[in-house]
């Protein structure tokens, strides 16, 4: 029997599985139009192939990343494009990207494939490069391209695949029936998966609170070598390094990836589309999406297009806009609202909830933290998530990124539990911001001096450079002048000895006079060269770290500001004043840097030029 | 159409720090209950009277600090404070003594702190230790002797005309010496056994305390079973006192034996109730382990060495002082690091 090892923290939410379970996995059908956007995973945003007015058939290549990291996007089905525009796209921002909108002709028709009979007669790359040209990321949430995760570092030997199956967020269906239907080709792609990465251990990883899916996956697997490993209900098991824990007691060093302890987790629709990929010459163009919630009077799964617009799926699931509270899109936990319907299914979208007021009420209003430590016990990731609130709500970013804030992965079961109905993942997301921010700045800043110290390196070396012919100049004109006094004298006929030696004796003085004044002028030149240009210096830095600090301050106060403006709280008018104030200390201090700036340039410069 | 925005997490649970309060409040009903049956109608009223007035100043100090009013009192933790402090404080405490030590926890050591969440130290016991140094003699002559309710204790008016005459109590036949100040006054003259002959100790360890204790304990239980607290706080301090005990005071006709240390004072009000204030604690598993035992130290320590005979109050204030320091070294390892950062982070970089 395997051994599992339990993870830290956690907890049981209300798993609200049953209503989308109900019917099988319904075709949404071709909707008016697909919205495409240019960018479904993580690294580059890929480019447009097609022009507006183009026919296209089903699976052709719309979008190409030509560099950097990236994976294709390809027509969910035959039809022209109508448009290549900024669209809104699912974002926690609600911001609109580049999109291609398709308009179907209603034909659907398959562009001509080449399905792979026998994959294991192929080089690895091929396969690879198949799974790259089908354009398949991540279907889990990141998106991260399958083909690149598939290829761990050389030095990085995969012994455990694991095909995530947990699926521990509240509401989500869309791996348990994709289980249930497809299991024959969740474990097709797991075995083209494993025969690429040839690991010692294959293990198929499913909460046991999807007894269906367990039965349909451990038929699928008789005769294979794979393991199915039914954990305990927990969330979030299904976190990646959570998952880890569980199935091998191992844990991702931090800052690291799992391949770094021989392990790799992918997800199960991933494995459909490579299987998909493989056998039947099928890229990613669909993707079953779970809409759910008592806002919809159907819910259930959906096999839907890329691009199909949220609002079609909703309708098709009988979406009472009346009932709908709040629309979001992943689970309960983890997920973000939508600002509108409008927005399309991509290759990560895995379930909208229609909530009402009721089923997921707005939270009551945030009461003192009491220190309970309800929060710690909760934590998967074994953190304080109360000491990183206390620093994060005290701007004291550094002491947050000592307890290892950016080891948070954002469950929010800390929230989850807090007595006092504190936002705390939020906090901690604004504190990961600042940070990040901060560095950016630093790092901007760093730059800017680096140049700053180079330029004036060079101006000193110029500098040096001139000064040192100057010298050369004038011990040249010292020594034509002696040369020709002497010539002068010698020209006087008639002098005595004495009188030859005296004029020799003079010139040697005259000539030590001339080098000690080039001496003296150019010790002056450079000391006045000096002093002045290594003053203002860290007089900048000073003036830029006040500048860095009033900037920030503004920022801080203008979040206050309109965060007070959106609960209408009645300090509105004071921070306004604060924001005000903080306004003008911005431009004086912009005004004192940019005056010291011209002040040195304005020294530079006369120094360059005499 | 227009939606709810809001961040994740969507859902959330019930449990809410007004319930939370609440549990602790019900909890303490058993041992609320026991002392009445032993030691009279004393703490009922006390805890009555606590109560009202921690509402009160918690309400007008909540005033004063221009705060919502009913959105804080509603958090019950004013109320759980006087709860504590009436609970804690002799039977026949007068009635201006336990005012005094129920508006100073709430105006000064929690208010003036900055309120709920921010006081460093346990409210109940910064009015306990208060009114312990300010008024000695009504601290120490008004514990009850122990005699069940139906059986020989003051009737309900007397009791309550003994607090609020605010007058000392003299009445010999109704108050006496708490057990273990008993037994460490006079084992320095008498054995053991003799002095385990005083009416305070009964025939078991000490009458009616024992019964008391039971009781908090029980409520502990519920409060850990439930996960209100974590067991942390307790055993390590009563670990820690029972190992102090054992390793100090072994011989009976010495220094006062372990079972009167667990069971004749405040020891199972103190672990489960007092020093598991969350405020004030430690955080960490590892924190918590190192607070509970420097309690249970402590309380040994004052209970044999030193003078004043509440060691609890003292012992969780001293600890108090020290919850920052341990919340600093004792960081959890989180995930996927070798060991936990200890200490301040370096100041290197910008």
């Amino acid at each position: 029997m395997t051994q599992f090892w339990e993870f830290p923290g956690g907890i049981h939410p209300a798993e609200n599985k049953q209503q989308s379970t109900q019917r099988p996995i319904r075709r949404a059908g071709l909707p008016g139009q697909l919205v495409i956007p240019l960018q479904q995973h993580i690294g580059q945003p890929s480019q447009a192939l097609v022009k507006v007015g183009d026919r296209v058939q089903k699976g052709d290549k719309l979008a190409e990343v030509s560099s950097g990291l990236g994976v294709p996007v390809h027509a969910p089905t035959s039809g022209f494009v109508e448009a290549i525009s900024l669209q809104p796209v699912p974002h926690p921002s609600g911001m609109q990207d580049w999109c291609i909108t398709l308009r179907p002709d209603g034909e659907d028709e398959w562009k001509h494939r080449h399905p792979i009979a026998d994959y294991r007669s192929l080089e690895r790359d091929q396969v690879l490069g198949v799974i790259r040209e089908a354009g398949i990321s991540g279907l889990g949430g990141a998106g991260f391209p399958t083909n690149v995760k598939l290829r761990p570092p050389r030095d990085r030997k995969v012994s455990t695949l694991i095909l995530n199956g947990a699926e521990c967020e509240p509401y989500i269906t869309a791996d348990d029936m994709t289980m249930r239907e497809k299991a024959a080709e969740v474990v097709a792609g797991m075995k083209v998966m494993a025969w690429l990465l040839r690991p010692e251990r294959c293990v198929i990883a499913i909460e046991d609170n999807k007894p269906e899916a367990i039965d349909a996956i451990n038929t699928a697997i008789q005769g294979t070598q794979i393991e199915l490993a039914v954990i305990p209900t927990k969330y979030p098991s299904g976190g990646e390094k959570q998952l880890i824990h569980i199935l091998t007691g191992m844990e991702v060093p931090s800052g690291g990836i799992p391949a770094d302890i021989g392990v790799m987790c992918q997800n199960i629709g991933t494995a459909v589309a490579v299987a998909q990929a493989v056998f039947e010459d099928k890229p990613l163009i669909s993707r079953v999406v779970t809409i759910t919630g008592n806002g919809v009077t159907e819910p259930g799964n959906f096999e839907a297009l890329i691009g199909t617009p949220m609002s079609f799926l909703l309708e098709q699931a009988g979406l009472d806009t009346n009932r709908t509270n709040r629309l979001v899109l992943g689970g309960p936990m983890m997920g973000y609202t939508l600002t509108s319907t409008a927005v399309p299914v991509v290759k990560t979208s895995n379930c909208v909830i229609a909530a009402t007021d009721t089923e997921l009420p707005a939270p009551p209003p945030e009461q003192p933290c009491i220190r309970c430590g309800e929060c710690a016990l909760a934590c998967p990731m074994e953190l304080l998530p109360q000491q990183l609130f206390w620093h994060a709500k005290a701007g004291e970013f550094e002491k947050a990124e000592h307890l290892n804030l950016f080891d948070c992965i954002e469950c929010g079961a800390c929230s989850y539990v807090c007595p006092s109905s504190i936002p705390l993942v939020q906090y901690y997301r604004h504190a990961k911001d600042e940070i990040r921010v901060q560095r950016a700045e630093q790092e901007k800043a760093d730059r800017a001096r680096e140049r700053f110290e180079a330029r004036q390196e060079r101006l000193e070396r110029e500098k040096q450079e001139k000064e040192q012919r100057r010298k050369e100049r004038a011990k040249a004109a010292a020594a034509t002048q002696a040369r020709k006094k002497a010539e002068a004298e010698q020209a006087v006929p008639a002098k005595s000895a004495d009188n030859d030696e005296r004029a020799a004796k003079a010139a040697l003085v005259q000539q030590a006079l001339a080098r000690k004044k080039a001496k003296t002028e150019a010790s002056n030149s450079s000391n006045t060269g000096d002093t002045p240009a290594a003053e203002p210096e860290p007089d900048i830095d000073a003036l830029e770290k006040q500048l860095a600090q009033a900037q920030a301050k503004l920022r801080n106060m203008e979040g206050m500001l309109n965060e007070a403006r959106a609960k209408e709280a009645d300090n509105v008018d004071k921070l306004e004043r604060a924001v005000a104030k903080n306004h003008d200390r911005v431009k004086r201090a912009e005004e004192a840097l940019t005056e010291v700036r011209q002040r040195i340039a304005r020294q530079t410069e006369s120094h360059s030029t005499d | 159409m227009s939606f709810v925005q809001q961040s994740s997490p969507h859902a959330r649970q019930a449990r809410s720090t007004s319930q939370v309060m609440l549990w602790v409040i019900i909890a303490t009903l058993p041992g609320l209950l026991a002392l009445t049956l032993f030691f009279g109608w004393g703490n009922l009223i006390n805890v009555i009277w606590c109560v009202a007035v921690a509402l009160a100043s918690e309400a007008a100090i909540l005033r004063l600090r221009n705060k919502p009013v009913m959105f804080f009192l509603r958090d019950n933790t004013a109320a759980l404070t006087g709860l504590l402090l009436g609970l804690s404080l002799p039977q026949f405490t007068p009635w201006w003594v336990s005012a005094t030590a129920v508006i100073s926890a709430i105006v000064v050591a929690k208010q003036l702190y900055g309120g709920l969440g921010s006081n460093p130290f346990n409210p109940a016991m910064v009015g306990y230790a208060l009114v312990l140094i300010s008024f000695p003699v009504a601290m120490t002559t008004n514990w009850a002797q122990p005699a069940m309710l139906w059986d020989g204790a003051p009737g309900f008016a007397e009791t309550l005309a003994a607090i609020a005459s605010g007058q000392q109590t003299v009445i010999d036949g109704w108050t006496m010496a708490t057990p273990l100040d008993e037994y460490k006054h006079k084992i320095s003259s008498f054995t053991s056994s003799e002095v385990l002959e005083h009416p305070a100790f009964g025939d078991g360890i000490a009458l009616g305390w024992e019964w008391v204790n039971a009781a908090f304990l029980a409520g502990g239980l519920v409060l850990i079973a439930l996960r209100v607290i974590t067991w942390h706080i307790p055993v390590s301090f009563l670990a820690a006192m029972a190992f102090m005990s054992l390793a100090f005071g072994s011989n009976a006709d010495e220094y006062a034996p372990l079972p009167l240390h667990l069971l004749a004072g405040a020891t199972m009000f103190g672990a489960f109730f007092i020093a598991t204030d969350p405020v004030s604690a430690a955080t960490s598993h590892q924190g918590k382990l190192i607070y509970g035992a420097g309690i249970g130290v402590l309380v040994y320590i004052i209970r044999t060495w030193g003078n004043y005979p509440d060691a609890v109050a003292f012992s969780v204030l001293l600890m108090n002082f020290a919850v920052p320091f341990i919340d600093h070294y004792t960081p959890p390892r989180t995930y996927g690091h070798h060991k936990p950062r200890r200490g301040v982070p370096s100041k290197g970089r910008g």
